[in-house]
């Protein structure tokens, strides 16, 4: 047992209104604990706080009866004895008539009835008790908001949990609800209320019962809250508006019989001029109807269908002018959300009345009049505003109502289907020599028929072809589709409205895609369709819309025929379109532009497994005769076509069979019909003329050996390794494998992969994308002399061959992860060769003389070779090897990181001089020159940024998590130290950019964290890359880090402290001539900077404003509008009143 | 200040479906895109925000749409550096004129590089009091002295409000 001084004192303290929250808090939790560990018992509790509860004094009184109920929530999970739970139930039942201790009687209450059953409820008597208690002594309204909630829960909570027990006090009950909820305005409360109303009507469903007086209070009690409006929005913010109104219409929908009532007041809040209020009330009526049912809803019909089209035809706009090949709904009116809500309803009362509905609708005088709208106009553009618009309404309508049911779909095809053929046909007959459609009747007709198939499908097929409706298409689905084709041959010489033209091809599209069962089409139909088409498609390009929207009209029949199984139509669709598309591509007679002949290829064999297997077959025959043209015979104009036959391959094609199964043959037969290519030009003189192509063509390479299985990869790089190695140039002989030949001389800065004929070129950037492309299990054929070969060429400048290097690294697995040794190539190894591997002097005639000629990489990178050109190629090809190890997370980039610093860092080569003695007399003593030094620093760019072309998720690099951090929190604190030591100003600046570079390319959030620190290199990195036109993307990119710092609290800690130097710099970038977007940004950086507090940056004011008043005369718009913005915001900064 | 409202009753217009500028080209990043009436039309009325921002000091409506300005009625030389500002009040006698003409003149002072010179007219016809409306608006010292007056610029601030003033 606890001491019983201990206990006191805790109720003391918790009774003792003068003591804090926390006070309060603590004890109830010690309180509760010595509970929980039966330490004391309920009882014993009870007994101690006997003086509290039974007190005189109303403050302790109600605080003791607060502390017993809070101990008893607490422990809703203890289990207590029958026994104890009727005498604490009985307790706070009686106090439920103490309005002055009501809280703690409220609250235990509701502990005690919400206890799970294996713990011990209330018995059914008590609980009745507790309602009785409760109607008889509470005066709900007359409490704080906080008590009426405890009201309401405890309410809820007796009807849930007790229904049979509350239910046998009868009228009492509703009658004490509608007593205690009418008024309510929390929100809170409603919500509860809304339930609590729900819960009571579900208790009596007997519309006699004792419920039958209470209706009318309790429809006057809900209706007053409908439409739910909040008077003082964003008050509120746990409960929203649409929670209170889903409450309110379950409560109003949770029985029938309010239908008398509630559904004239739906109706009459339709007329409201409050949106929302309009919105609701449909939203209701769909609810309610479901609720209610058929017969109940039957007498409505009537209001309803008209309130409906009232609800559809006032919330109409204007169509947007433009028409974009999009599908768009109707005659593209925008519909706001009420006629979207009325649309539903519409849905919903059809489905539930058919017949009454259909005759209400088919009755109409709005509906039967279109036809005389339809009649007086023809074109589009003839039609009036207010035509267009019932036009629209008549066809959503239509849509709608025919889709519901087979039943509707007949009714309504039977009544205006054959009306508006007759139409159509008399237009078309009437004025054969315009281009001339009644554009209304066509409107409709299209609506009917997409009502139609929407409706099978939506069925599953399963609809039987022989209905009504379906019979009624059969009959007139030929001849109009011819008719639309010569019309639409005769639109295209013409000038047509875009709705006009969007309309003529949609219905074609419908037509030639309607379910084959239902609506067979003749194949002299169907060709006729699909010529029409496509001679669009090659004659009537300058007309865009009419293109693209005949395109999409392919592609849909395309997707159509190759899903179905009609073998006739399959055959039409290839021989008229795919084939014929297809031989466009190697024929130059088409006028067709070849971008958009690409385009039309794309989609098209988008359309079906079987067309996009055609189409691949003669792009790549395209493909490879023009790349065969260009490089073999030098003609440039096939170097364009190529490339972007190439880029359509690579953008469009690949990324579609990738999606599909099955496809993976074709990407095979590709690479290694390039391979065989290569081989078979190995005879002739390759010249690589366009940069353009050699990029096309490994980027096509790349992705289609990425997004090739294991097994085909390995297929491609046996195939490229025999190419390789078919071409001896390349390849090193065995007796060089230690050593790497280098040039000295000769190697111009502007040189770039000098020693290379096009052919090896060509050979070794494919075979380099294909090592880049792989997944990391492949094994490469000989991988030692591969990893020369690429050691060889990176140093002459190739830096595919770095990237495919580093790629290599990234993919090894290292012994450790490795379980499978023996087929492997250890990533140890390979950094051993890369690293380890001597080159030797070319000047010396071949001889490997003495191992004092020998240099390794990072020899070369520290300058042991007084070859600029050399060591930019080494300290790229580095870089790259690096990245590759930084993303596999392999602790070898730390040796990396250290050789490229050492290269920023003056007197680098110190170092490397002293350990090779032999050689310190040819190197010269002096720093690294300029040149190298800037690359070194910027190899760290390389190293943190993404690249495009290698190294990512698509080419399957391995990629640790969290890799730019943990460079970034390497390197950071390396470079800041050397900032500090170094006292060059030249070398300083290089290891700025080098900290710029990681700043800007790390997470935000890294760089947040060790803001303070980082904001003056910031700055520095700033001013460094504004001094160079062509670092002006990474200017940005480090800018934006710095307006995400201004955006961050902690950042803007740091800010403040270097406020000065912040503006300078931001003052300075406002005008940056070589690009916009540091303008813009740079001011933005301004506003926000303008927040700050008001003593840090008043001083600044003056300079700010100067500034911008310059910058409001920026050439570029977007910039003054900044500047503008900024100077508001500054002039704020300020009392009152702008300089003039 | 007169008490009750000169004109209770104003015309609302629709406002017009706003010419969408192109996007800016890319294409050339020293290429120099000089002010514009659209551009003097979009400081005014800030179409940027797409609220109706410049509050007629007597209605909740936007100047545009009581046809107090329109686009039609700002004549603009960047190469010149001159912008004039024609604008119509809503009835004749509307001693309102000025203090919009004032509103007009200090936000386009506030938003235009100093080199421009800024003519704000009554539309010819519009207005009672056309010539002493138009003298007072372009008399730069009267106009001086109207922003000192702490009073008048708190009501020209107010109806500038929510625009970058």
């Amino acid at each position: 047992m606890a001491e019983p001084s201990e206990l006191t004192r805790h109720i003391e303290s918790y009774v003792d209104t003068s003591r804090s929250q926390t006070q309060q808090t603590a004890s109830l939790d010690s309180i509760t604990s010595l509970v929980k560990n039966d330490l004391i018992t309920i009882e014993t509790l009870v007994k101690e706080m006997e003086m509290y509860l039974t007190t005189t004094d109303n403050v302790i009184r109600a605080r003791g009866t607060l502390l017993l109920a809070a101990v008893l929530g607490n422990l809703v999970l203890k289990p207590l004895d029958n026994v104890t739970i009727h005498s604490l139930i009985g307790f706070f039942t009686d106090r439920l008539a103490d309005w002055r201790a009501l809280r703690g009687a409220l609250v235990g209450c509701l502990a005690l009835l919400t206890r799970k059953s294996d713990a011990g409820i209330v018995s059914a008597t008590d609980a009745k008790a507790v309602a009785e208690s409760y109607l008889k002594n509470l005066e709900v309204q007359s409490l704080g908001q906080h008590d009426r909630k405890l009201c309401f829960q405890l309410l809820e909570c007796l009807l849930e949990r007790y229904p049979n027990e509350v239910a046998s006090l009868d009228e009492l009950l509703p009658y004490g609800i509608c007593e205690a909820v009418d008024g309510e305005k929390d929100p809170h409360c409603l919500v509860l209320a809304f339930h609590i109303i729900q819960a009571l009507v579900q208790l009596f469903p007997d519309p006699s019962g004792p419920l039958a007086d209470f209706l009318g209070e309790l429809f006057e009690t809900l209706e007053s809250y409908f439409p739910i409006h909040f008077t003082h929005p964003g008050e509120d913010t746990d409960v929203k508006r649409d929670d209170l109104s889903r409450a309110l219409m379950i409560a109003f929908s949770s029985t029938p019989l309010l239908e008398p009532s509630v559904i004239p007041l739906l109706l009459e809040k339709l007329s409201s001029s409050l949106p929302s209020a309009k919105v609701d009330s449909l939203k209701y009526l769909s609810y309610c109807s479901l609720k209610y049912g058929a017969d109940r809803m039957a007498k409505h019909a009537k209001a309803i269908w008209s309130s409906i089209k009232t609800a559809i035809s006032t919330s109409l706009k204007e169509p947007t002018e433009s028409i974009t090949s999009e599908s768009m709904d109707g005659l593209g009116f925008r519909e706001n959300e009420i006629a979207g809500e009325a649309l539903v309803l519409l849905e919903i009362v059809v489905l539930q009345n058919n017949d009454l509905y259909l005759s209400l609708i088919l009755d109409d005088e709005d509906i039967s009049t279109i036809f005389n709208i339809i009649t007086s106009y023809g074109s589009y553009k003839d039609i009036p505003l207010q035509g267009k618009e019932r036009l629209h309404v008549v066809g959503r309508i239509l849509y709608i109502t025919s889709r519901t049911s087979v039943v509707s779909c007949n009714r309504m095809l039977e009544t205006f289907f054959p009306r508006l053929v007759d139409i159509l046909k008399l237009s078309m007959r009437n004025s054969s020599r315009e281009c001339f459609v009644n554009f209304g009747a066509l409107y409709l007709c299209m609506e009917l028929l997409a009502a139609g198939r929407d409706l099978i499908i939506g069925s599953n097929y399963s609809i039987s072809a022989d209905e009504a409706c379906f019979c009624i298409l059969r009959s007139s689905s030929d001849s109009l589709i011819n008719a639309l084709c010569s019309n639409l041959a005769i639109t295209a010489q013409e000038v047509a409205h875009d709705v006009d033209v969007y309309f003529r091809v949609k219905s074609l599209q419908i037509l030639a895609t309607f379910p084959e069962d239902h609506l067979p089409i003749s194949k002299s139909a169907f060709e006729n369709c699909l010529t029409t088409l496509t001679s669009i498609i090659w004659v009537d390009f300058n007309k865009t819309l009419l293109w693209k929207l005949a395109l999409k009209a392919l592609y849909h029949i395309g997707s159509f025929v190759s899903k179905c199984h009609e073998s006739e139509k399959v055959l039409s669709y290839r021989s008229i379109v795919v084939e014929k598309i297809v031989s466009s591509l190697s024929d130059d007679n088409f006028t067709l532009p070849f971008p958009l002949k690409l385009e039309a290829v794309s989609a098209i064999g988008a359309s079906g497994m079987n067309h996009m297997l055609k189409i691949v077959q003669g792009l790549q025959g395209a493909i490879f005769a023009s790349i065969s043209d260009s490089f073999v015979h030098g003609n440039i104009r096939s170097a364009e076509m190529a490339i972007q036959l190439l880029q359509c391959y690579s953008e469009k094609v690949i990324p579609w069979i990738k999606e599909t199964d099955g496809l993976e043959e074709v990407l095979l037969h590709f690479a290694v019909n390039i391979w065989g290519h290569v081989e078979s030009w190995i005879s002739h003189d390759v010249q690589v003329h366009e940069k353009g192509l050699l990029d096309a063509t490994m980027m096509a390479m790349k992705l289609t050996v990425a997004s090739c299985s294991g097994e085909i990869q390995n297929a491609i790089i046996q195939k490229a390794y025999t190419v390789l190695s078919s071409n001896t140039s390349l390849l090193l002989k065995e007796s060089t494998l230690t050593s790497i030949p280098i040039r000295l001389e000769g190697l111009q800065l502007t040189e770039r992969a000098d020693s290379f004929s096009g052919k090896d070129e060509l050979v070794l950037s494919l075979f380099a994308s294909v090592i880049i492309a792989v997944q990391p299990r492949i094994e490469i054929p000989n991988v030692k002399e591969i990893l020369r070969l690429f050691l060889t060429t990176l140093l002459k400048g190739h830096v595919t061959s770095a990237q495919a290097l580093g790629s290599m690294i990234n993919k090894f697995g290292t012994k450790s992860n490795r379980a499978d040794i023996s087929y492997g190539f250890m990533l140890e190894e390979a950094i051993e060769i890369i690293f380890k591997t001597k080159s030797w002097n070319s000047q010396d005639n071949g001889v490997v003389s003495s191992d004092d000629n020998e240099i390794g990489l990072t020899d070369l990178c520290l300058g042991f070779v007084d070859d600029r050109q050399l060591q930019i190629n080494s300290i790229v090809g580095l870089a790259w090897v690096g990245k590759g190890l930084l993303l596999c997370g392999h602790e070898k980039v730390k040796d990396v990181i250290m050789i490229l610093l050492e290269c920023l860092l003056p007197g680098g080569s110190i170092r490397a001089s002293k350990s090779k003695q032999g050689l310190s007399e040819r190197i010269s003593e002096k720093d690294l020159h300029h040149s190298v030094k800037k690359s070194a620093a910027d190899a760290f760019h390389l190293l943190m940024s993404d690249s495009e072309v290698c190294l990512n998720r698509i080419f399957h690099a391995i990629i640790r998590p969290l890799y730019k951090q943990r460079l970034f929190s390497v390197v950071m604190p390396i470079l800041q130290s050397s900032i500090r030591n170094s006292d060059s100003s030249f070398s300083r600046s290089l290891l700025y950019r080098a900290s710029a570079h990681i700043i800007s390319d790390a997470p935000l959030i890294a760089v947040l964290s060790e803001a303070k620190k980082l904001i003056s290199i910031l700055l520095e990195g700033l001013s460094i890359f504004s001094e160079d036109p062509l670092d002006k993307e990474k200017l940005y990119n480090l800018l934006l880090v710095l307006s995400g710092i201004l955006t961050d609290k902690n950042g803007q800690e740091a800010v403040i402290e270097n406020a000065h130097s912040v503006i300078n710099c931001l003052t300075g970038l406002m005008f940056y001539r070589h690009m916009m977007l540091v303008r813009e940004t740079a001011i933005q950086c301004l506003v926000a900077m303008s927040e700050l507090p008001h003593a840090r940056i008043y001083p600044m004011r003056t300079q700010v404003i100067r500034a911008i008043l310059k910058a409001v005369d920026d050439p570029k718009r977007a910039v003054r509008q900044e500047a503008v913005r900024c100077r508001k915001a500054w002039a704020s900064v300020a009392s009152r009143g702008l300089h003039f | 200040m007169v008490s009750g409202l000169i004109n209770a009753n104003p015309v609302i217009y629709e406002k017009k479906e706003r010419r969408v500028r192109g996007a800016p080209s890319d294409a050339d990043e020293y290429a120099v895109e000089p002010i514009d009436e659209q551009e003097i039309f979009d400081i005014l009325l800030n179409d940027t925000e797409k609220i109706c921002i410049f509050k007629y000091p007597e209605h909740p409506y936007s100047l545009e749409e009581l046809k107090v300005i329109t686009e039609d009625a700002i004549e603009v030389n960047d190469h010149r550096s001159y912008v004039r500002v024609t604008f119509t009040p809503t009835v004749e006698h509307c001693s309102m004129a000025t203090i919009i003409g004032l509103c007009l003149r200090v936000k386009l002072i506030r938003s235009l590089p100093s080199r421009y010179k800024v003519d704000i007219r009554v539309a010819p016809g519009s207005h009672a009091t056309e010539a002493a409306v138009n003298k007072q608006l372009n008399d730069k010292e009267r106009v001086a002295a109207a922003l000192e007056n702490p009073s008048l610029l708190d009501m020209v601030d107010e109806c500038l409000a929510p625009t970058y003033g």
